[in-house]
């Protein structure tokens, strides 16, 4: 029971039941449909982009709670931040997510809220779920129109 | 005679096995059925004692290999009921029985405005090859619909029917809902209008004996990792006189009876479908799986399975918020829920944690989930090694989903 525990923590269920910035904005900016064949979670991302800067971030998303509170999270951590910024920290969360090793307690802080996540590592069959709305983030963010995949 | 599944688990090794910890319960057996020592036995006696090529020796092991793999053949011949063992064609699986049908029968026969229909419960793999079709013949596509509790509305069914009409492919049993389809009549119907009909048996015949003949079924395909025998493996059953006009499906060895460069004569049912080496261990293994299950007697399976879904219908529904989806008046062992809005995938997971395996997702059938406008369920599919107490063990499961999700 302990690592379903770790896995369904309150942060989470809270924002899987209690979304942040769900909806589709009036004016939609740039955006990116993700989706995940195995499960049939589908999400949609919407970036409203300013000189390099993440204005707005809103998502809507058909999908289990691991999925609908990476995507909560996301957009609460995206608001404001750079681009650039963005994509590294999906970098950082994507590594944290997927490796193997021991996580350094100065990089699980540097996760800030995605800490609450990292219990998906004992999950391999979830990981997807948590980074499909970043993978539609960051092709939202080059406005890719290609629809993106977990597979 | 009682039905003793505790002796009949012994006869399973792997559920022996324990999955984190706790005893596995094994409730996927629609995506795959697990396999008795007859039937690991059987491959292993195969490459010991009587494994070669088949069809193409002098010698000895190869006579005795393709004794081994024909012995097999008969043996799926009469658990059918089939007039002939050249009626019957080992495929890879389901899939390719379809796509064998689509590309050596339909796209010869049918031509633009022809209609072939379908339902609204097939698996992808009675969908796609015939979409296939219609692209390259400008064939139609008609689809009939079930209704709420998951049964294929039968008036809506016939009004389909037309001289147009001339190929019905249709699941026998569903395998997202659990539905049994009344093909009897469907085949009865499709012929008056001078339809064929193409049977998709995966999910039909771990639980009811199938007689082709008394079904009257044009084509009828099964995959043998569902009836307790290998994966890689299983049957196409199709009428003789419908095979010997069909062309060959691949080209190869094993197909043709003389070659020159300029011209090639193919050789006589069933080889002229089996191009290349077959999966020679696992037909034999696929007739020992049979003679398994025929040992038991499907109607003793069914009924201890039917026991089985009732008793895990009322435990289900004394679940809160539990939503049964595909509650026909005849069904197959196959239960599909939702847990309130708890995604399926997230109730699998905690599942899994207490070693009972389910499958969450579409199931191979997004027009089933779009029916009902969900986008997937949980589903329990039992099988003839599954008890009452694995049932209590998935109920408590779900209260422990709820429990976690303070549902
Ligand atoms: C009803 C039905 N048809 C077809 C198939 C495809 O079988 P296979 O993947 O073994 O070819 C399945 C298996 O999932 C099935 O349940």
């Amino acid at each position: 029971m302990s690592d379903l525990r770790d896995l369904y923590q309150d942060v989470i269920l809270d924002h899987s039941k209690n979304p942040r910035n769900e909806g589709r904005p009036e004016n939609p900016g740039h955006e990116a449909k993700g989706n995940n064949p195995l499960c049939g979670d589908k999400v949609t991302v919407y970036v409203a982009i300013n000189d390099g800067v993440i204005e707005d971030i809103r998502f809507e998303a058909r999908g289990c709670a691991i999925s609908v509170a990476s995507a909560s999270m996301m957009s609460e951590l995206a608001k404001g931040k750079s681009a650039e910024d963005v994509k590294a920290m999906f970098n950082d969360f994507h590594e944290a997510v997927t490796s193997k090793e021991p996580i350094a307690p100065e990089k699980i802080e540097k996760l800030d809220k995605l800490a609450a996540l990292i219990g998906v590592r004992e999950f391999p069959m979830r990981v997807k779920c948590a980074t499909l709305p970043w993978h539609t983030m960051a092709a939202a963010i080059d406005d890719s129109t290609q629809q993106v995949t977990t597979e | 005679m009682t039905y003793d599944v505790a002796k009949i688990r012994r006869d399973f090794p792997i559920l022996g096995e324990e999955v984190y910890g706790n005893p596995l319960v094994y409730l996927d057996n629609g995506a795959s059925a697990q396999k008795p020592s007859a039937v690991i036995d059987a491959i292993r006696h195969t490459y010991e004692h009587e494994y070669a090529n088949v069809h193409r020796g002098v010698h000895f092991m190869s006579q005795r290999a393709t004794d081994a793999m024909e012995g097999a053949r008969e043996t799926v011949r009469a658990f059918m009921n089939a007039a002939d063992t050249k009626e019957i064609i080992f495929v890879r699986g389901a899939t390719e029985g379809i796509n064998l049908v689509a590309s050596s029968w339909a796209e010869m026969e049918l031509k633009a405005g022809d209609e072939i229909i379908l339902t609204e419960m097939e698996h992808h793999s009675n969908i796609v090859p015939w979409q296939f079709v219609r692209d390259r013949t400008g064939a139609v596509i008609k689809v009939a619909p079930i209704n709420d509790a998951g049964e294929l509305m039968m008036e809506e069914f016939e009004k389909l029917l037309s001289p147009r009409t001339r190929l019905v492919a249709i699941t026998h049993v569903s395998n997202a809902l659990g539905t049994v389809v009344p093909v009897a009549d469907i085949v009865r119907m499709a012929h008056d209008h001078g339809a064929k009909v193409l049977l998709d048996g995966c999910q039909a015949v771990p639980h009811i004996a199938v007689d082709v003949q008394a079904l009257d079924a044009d084509f009828y395909v099964f995959s043998g990792h569902k009836l307790y025998g290998p994966s890689g493996i299983g049957v196409l059953y199709g009428k003789a006189d419908l095979l010997n006009a069909m062309r060959p499906y691949q080209g190869g060895g094993e197909m043709i009876n003389v070659v020159t460069f300029e011209e090639t004569t193919y050789a006589e049912l069933p080889y002229k479908f089996e191009a290349g080496t077959p999966h020679i261990a696992g037909a034999i293994a696929l007739g020992a799986a049979v003679n398994y299950v025929t040992g038991i007697g499907l109607d003793r399976i069914a009924a201890h399975e039917n026991d089985l879904l009732a008793y895990a219908t009322e435990r289900l529904r004394e679940v809160n918020s539990v939503r049964l989806i595909g509650t026909a008046a005849e069904k197959a062992a196959i239960l599909s829920f939702n847990l309130g809005d708890i995604h399926p995938h997230d109730v699998g997971t905690i599942l899994d944690r207490e070693g009972i395996a389910v499958r969450t997702g579409h199931h191979c059938a997004q027009p089933v989930m779009d029916r009902y406008d969900i986008a997937a369920t949980v589903r329990a599919s039992f099988g003839l090694y599954n008890t009452r107490a694995e049932v209590d063990a998935l109920a408590a499961s779900l209260r422990k989903v709820q429990e976690i999700f303070g549902a």
